[in-house]
């Protein structure tokens, strides 16, 4: 295999703003994809052994190894499903939307790569019936694959469904793929063994197929000349908040927040918290601004890097406030089906936006706090222990304001604005006030 | 075999009637909903176990009717 000289940035190369690339100069950038040696089938396939080499890990949240779960899916009878993961239902995210919409042959590749591996006669693309430019951006892809009816490759379908939070968490993909309200089902059965159809299904990541399309191209040697040990490769990063630029970046593995930062125009004003890993991740101080990106690093603090976000809270910003609308959204988001999520994360909600806006006193500050501790690993799915984890984080890095509000209810800062985005609700609008109504 | 309780986060409703009928393994969270103390049962605890679990459908089926 031919060593390609290290080039960067690796995913976004050629990429314009505005633009989908066609497959004419995704093959002029990328150069073709040579599937001939990649003929054999099952757990032996060269490629597999190549993904394992390269340490490759989804990029969906999880950072589950993904050698290992092609490899579940290759073990099973039948013939599998392929399902690129497009549904980015967390809106801190913003890398599955630009792939899909800018880069979709990168992200196809991959998933044919995969699909010849594993025998799959079948891609299915869901992602976000309602984002702007998606279907017309991934019909168009499909139409130029010049593979496209030839004997021997995988049918590609998009799947546009309507976007939620949890409709990306695998059990409620294969549910809604397979006609079925988008609602996480009790493993196992795991999509591996019983998913789209019935049959065993591999879901993963839209970056984690952009990510083996290179791989297939270049090898594990030349994917691990980026990066860090700990975290080969690049990743891209949705870096949103108090920066100057907020966008998407591609960065190798295991770089610093603060560059991070730099590379988004860098903040607007002094921090007081990061948010390291979206609405399931976890809040830090603004000293954590010089930790590395490094799985090891980051877990020391409690903290993973989820499906790539950072999110900087300028100090302008009321994090009370801002944790209690998105713990109340995250609750909303929530399938209602198990009662950890109904009644814990319910309660924990209900508190926090009691403690914001009027004071905390119909019950403890501790209290709050020890449900986030008991609604964790007793749902179905790991909806209640992401958002323990943000609220519990929240209050451990946000103490003072958070007793303060506890005390005395709702400051300036919180009537003011909204910053962290949640979807379905307009941003950085004027937030209602039981307060202000009563004036 | 060892075997290990566990509860169908899905299917329950709260009934809280196997914390009754299994207190050394069972106990309720502030909503009424089980909370499991893991580890294996013994061939005694198990037959705890086997009521409780019993109990869940019989409120299961009273539900359906």
């Amino acid at each position: 295999m031919m060593l390609a000289a290290q080039q960067f940035p690796r995913l976004l190369a050629g990429l314009v703003p505005g633009a989908t690339m066609s497959f004419a100069n995704h093959q002029l950038i990328h150069g073709p994809m040579d599937l001939s040696r990649h003929g054999r089938a099952a757990s032996e396939h060269p490629l597999l052994l190549e993904i394992e080499r390269a340490g490759l890990r989804g990029y969906g949240g999880a950072g589950f190894p993904s050698a290992t779960k092609i490899a579940a899916v290759a073990a099973q009878q039948g013939r599998p499903v392929v399902v690129i993961n497009a549904m980015e239902g967390e809106s801190l995210s913003g890398k599955d939307m630009l792939l899909i919409r800018h880069l979709p042959h990168l992200v196809l590749d991959g998933a044919i790569a995969i699909a010849m591996a594993l025998r799959s006669d079948r891609i299915l693309l869901a992602f976000d019936s309602g984002a702007a430019g998606a279907r017309r951006a991934v019909e168009r892809a499909i139409a130029e694959r010049p593979e496209r009816g030839t004997p021997g490759f995988p049918e590609i379908v998009g799947a546009p469904l309507g976007a939620a939070y949890l409709t990306g968490q695998e059990t409620a993909l294969v549910a809604a793929l397979n006609g079925k309200a988008a609602k996480p089902t009790l493993t196992p059965p795991y999509p591996f063994e019983r998913g789209v159809s019935g049959r065993p299904t591999l879901i993963s990541n839209t970056e984690t197929f952009a990510q083996i399309a290179l791989i297939v191209r270049h090898g594990a040697t030349w994917f691990r000349g980026l990066g860090s040990e700990r975290a080969p490769g690049t990743r891209l990063v949705t870096v949103g908040g108090a920066v100057a630029r907020p966008r998407v970046v591609e960065v190798p593995g295991g770089t610093t927040v603060r560059r991070l930062l730099d590379a988004s125009g860098g903040v607007t004003e002094s921090l007081q918290g990061l948010l390291v890993g979206g609405y399931a991740g976890t809040w830090l101080p603004p000293e954590a601004i010089d930790l590395a990106l490094d799985p090891l690093e980051l877990s020391e603090y409690g903290a993973s890097l989820g499906p790539g976000i950072v999110f900087a809270l300028g100090e302008s910003a009321c994090p009370v406030a801002e944790v209690a609308a998105a713990t109340a959204w995250l609750h909303r988001e929530s399938a209602g089906q198990c009662g950890v999520c109904i009644n814990g994360l319910g309660a924990i909600s209900a508190a926090l936006l009691e403690l914001c806006d009027d004071g905390y006193h119909s019950g403890s500050y501790g209290e709050i706090e020890r449900w986030c501790g008991l609604v964790s690993g007793r749902g179905a799915c790991a909806l209640p222990d992401g958002a323990a984890a943000f609220v519990s984080s929240a209050m451990a890095t946000f103490r003072a304001e958070f007793e303060q509000h506890a005390r005395h209810g709702h400051c300036d800062a919180c009537l003011d604005r909204r910053v962290l985005p949640l979807a379905g609700q307009e941003l950085l609008a004027p937030r209602p006030s039981r307060r202000l109504v009563a004036a | 075999m060892s075997r290990q309780l566990r509860i169908d986060p899905i299917a329950c409703t709260g009934h809280g009637l196997c914390a009754e009928l299994f207190p050394e393994r069972i106990s309720l969270d502030d909503w009424g909903y089980p909370l499991i103390e893991s580890g294996e049962l013994s061939a005694e605890l198990s037959e705890h176990a086997q009521r409780a679990v019993a109990s869940v459908s019989a409120v299961a089926a009273k539900r359906h009717r």
